[in-house]
């Protein structure tokens, strides 16, 4: 199976060409997947986190979040 | 748009492509201008901005917001995101943004700034302001916005204008 491809447009010319990525071109696009990978999970990880604070917070305050928001307009 | 603009290149894909790169970007202008117009074939929101074919030595802050929360974030590495519309966007809509990088054929560590958006009608949105620090001296002469996975779908475009201060 063919490397996917990428646009190069030489700015000095106009030119534009289709590349087929090399090699090391994929197994660098791997490496930045795992990365975004890995921090959507942390964001996931907070925005949940986060979530949970608000919901123990509101609880032991004996309002909802709607009430919450009133104190805070 | 001010007449010290100037178009260097374009591209309208044809077809869908991982990677679009601007390469042999002169040294005669002040700074470059890249705007895009990006639609992704996968879930993806990102894209790894590469600089005369390094990937490193990138740091940034950004801010950004959904339409339900916001944020800010530093970061260490080259992935940008909110560049593009994800495939579960609203069918047909691409994303609006674009990249100044200011100076960028002199001899000092290389910055640049972003502002970035998606939109998803009737649902929700994402937008991000961003200052960046690539940490190279070199003058810039390649861009490329690349996907980490999946396409850039037909018809994204990227347009690079180069800016004269005078």
């Amino acid at each position: 199976m063919p490397n996917p491809t990428r646009i190069e447009i030489d700015c000095s010319t106009g030119i534009e060409s289709i590349i087929e990525l090399t090699d090391a071109e994929v197994a660098e696009m791997a490496a930045q997947a795992a990365i975004a990978e890995e921090r959507k999970a942390e964001a996931d990880a907070k925005a949940q986190a986060d979530a949970q604070a608000k919901a123990a917070l509101l609880e032991r305050l004996g309002i909802t979040a709607d009430e919450a928001k009133l104190l805070l307009a | 748009m001010a007449n010290t603009f100037e178009l260097i290149a374009s591209s309208t894909l044809g077809s869908a492509a991982t990677n679009i790169e601007f390469a042999s970007i002169p040294a005669t202008f002040t700074d470059l201008k890249l705007v895009y117009s990006l639609r992704s074939d996968n879930g993806d929101d990102y894209f790894a901005l590469t600089l005369n074919g390094s990937s490193s030595s990138f740091t940034s802050r950004d801010i950004q917001g959904n339409g339900s929360s916001a944020s800010s974030a530093n970061r260490t590495d080259n992935l940008l995101v909110y560049t593009q519309d994800p495939s579960s966007m609203t069918a047909n809509t691409f994303s609006s943004g674009e990249l100044y990088f200011p100076n960028y054929a002199g001899s000092t560590n290389k910055s640049f700034s972003q502002d970035t958006a998606y939109e998803n009608n009737g649902t929700g949105a994402g937008m991000a302001l961003r200052a960046g620090l690539w940490s190279n001296t070199a003058a810039i002469t390649t861009i490329r916005i690349a996907k980490a996975s999946g396409n850039f779908v037909q018809y994204s475009t990227a347009y690079l204008y180069g800016v004269k201060n005078a």
